[in-house]
């Protein structure tokens, strides 16, 4: 992919925003008028399947984690994933919580973290540039990995989400 | 000739173009840069390019496929400046019946959609169908009383000799132009596609080429409603610039209306089309009939 379809898939990155755990307010500033995220064309799609990034800001409950993977596996490839925030990182300050799964990675692979506990606006648009420029230089390859590494994924995802059986529909 | 058979192309571009303006209109009135007026090419290009994961049944991928054959079809009748690619006597009719298949082909592929929302949606949309085709099709039944001819070039000759027919017919062209509006699925009548309340409505569960294909749609359908009405009632245009000119002021000034305006409830939408349009169309009908007999 390159030329014209490369540079439209820079261009017009619609986004899901999943804000269950926090950050959901700094998010607020980026696509209204204070910051205007929709003059490099990141608008919110209304639903997954129209997206193509999909953003994870704050803690996963391991509620909200099945939630995230079934949201994720419904985006039409090729789809990217920002983790926003130190919780999804390591945990962030709930670390050692009994509801919570630390690392994001583990069960969705993360093509961008934005760090902070909230990160400012500003940085949540320099995340999205440096998405811009890893889908420029093909480096943005996560739904890739996912595709080959679904095995490991999966065993992530059963481990910290006990029988698929229940809430998975159906494998990728 | 050839450009007649690229015309509808060309129209579905411009048409992308109009909704990248209206962004960019929607973007200044709420005090943002807003995106650039390019920007649907970009849209429906990456939108082209990716994968589809959803599979619903063989009509699911039937539906816009449909939509966007019928929105071709209908716009190779649509005078641009000049001769169509179809032209004959009782073009306007057919006209006006291939305009409807497209809304019934996103019907029947949303409503294999199984999400409850695009079902929802689609209800929405053919409900409000319901009560926009009748105030506009009465609107331009004075036309075709008055002129003996149901050929558009003939009605567009026949206003550059008479005057237009938005100054022989203002009654019905008020109606028209009301109907006009929820045909753009502008702001006081977008219940079909309220992203808010049903997340974008019949479209939900389409992406990737799906979703460009009736993006592509709407971008026709524009140009096909407002370019309908230019044709009737404001003397459609001498040349494809003149035709891109009027379907745009036309456009940005009902785009101006919609921006200020909130959303009605579907029902209170249907209950507005069936007493104001059509009761201003009925009206207007009337003075022409009685207008007429000479």
């Amino acid at each position: 992919m390159s030329g014209i379809g490369k540079t439209s898939r820079i261009k017009s990155l619609w986004v899901t925003y999943y804000v269950t755990g926090c950050g959901g307010i700094e998010l607020l500033p980026v696509i209204t008028s204070r910051f205007d995220a929709e003059r490099f064309g990141i608008i919110t799609s209304a639903t997954p399947r129209q997206s193509d990034v999909l953003v994870v800001s704050g803690f996963l409950t391991t509620k909200t984690l099945r939630r995230i993977i079934r949201t994720y596996e419904q985006m039409p490839d090729p789809k990217y994933v920002v983790a926003l925030g130190a919780c999804t990182i390591n945990g962030g300050i709930y670390w050692d919580s009994y509801s919570t799964a630390d690392k994001l990675e583990l069960y969705i692979p993360v093509d961008v973290y934005i760090a902070g506990c909230m990160p400012r606006p500003e940085s949540i648009f320099m995340g999205f540039a440096h998405l811009m420029a890893m889908i420029k230089g093909d480096k943005a390859d996560g739904w890739k990995r996912y595709h080959e590494n679904y095995k490991w994924y999966k065993k992530n995802q059963d481990k910290a989400l006990g029988n698929s059986k229940k809430w998975r529909v159906r494998d990728v | 000739m050839t450009w007649a058979i690229l015309m509808p192309f060309i129209l579905m571009f411009a048409g992308l173009l109009y909704m990248g303006f209206a962004r960019k209109i929607h973007a200044r009135i709420q005090k943002r840069y807003g995106p650039p007026f390019y920007q649907n090419i970009y849209d429906v290009i990456k939108l082209f390019s990716k994968r589809e994961a959803a599979f619903h049944g063989g009509m699911f991928h039937f539906g816009p496929v449909l939509s966007l054959t019928g929105i071709i079809m209908a716009l190779m009748f649509l005078p641009v400046g000049g001769k169509p690619l179809f032209s004959f006597q009782g073009d306007l009719f057919v006209l006006l019946y291939l305009a409807v298949i497209a809304p019934w082909g996103m019907a029947l592929g949303a409503g294999n959609a199984e999400n409850p929302l695009a079902s929802v949606g689609i209800a929405r949309a053919l409900t409000l169908m319901l009560g926009y085709e009748i105030p506009f099709f009465i609107g331009i039944i004075p036309i075709v009383v008055r002129t003996h001819t149901t050929q558009i070039v003939e009605i567009i000759q026949l206003q550059q000799i008479n005057g237009w027919n938005v100054i022989l017919f203002p009654i019905s062209a008020l109606a028209s132009i009301i109907a006009l509006h929820a045909m753009l699925g502008n702001k006081p009548f977008d219940q079909p596609i309220a992203p808010h309340e049903i997340a974008s409505g019949p479209l939900v569960e389409y992406g990737g080429k799906y979703l460009g294909i009736l993006q592509l749609y709407q971008a026709g359908a524009i140009l096909l409603s407002t370019g309908i009405y230019v044709d009737l009632f404001f003397g459609g245009a001498s040349n494809v610039w003149m035709f891109f000119l009027k379907t745009f002021l036309i456009y940005f000034v009902l785009l101006l209306i919609g921006e200020v305006l909130p959303r009605f409830r579907i029902g209170d939408a249907l209950k507005f089309f069936w007493k104001w349009p059509l009761g201003i169309a009925l009206l207007g009908l009337l003075v022409a009939v009685l207008g007429g007999v000479r």
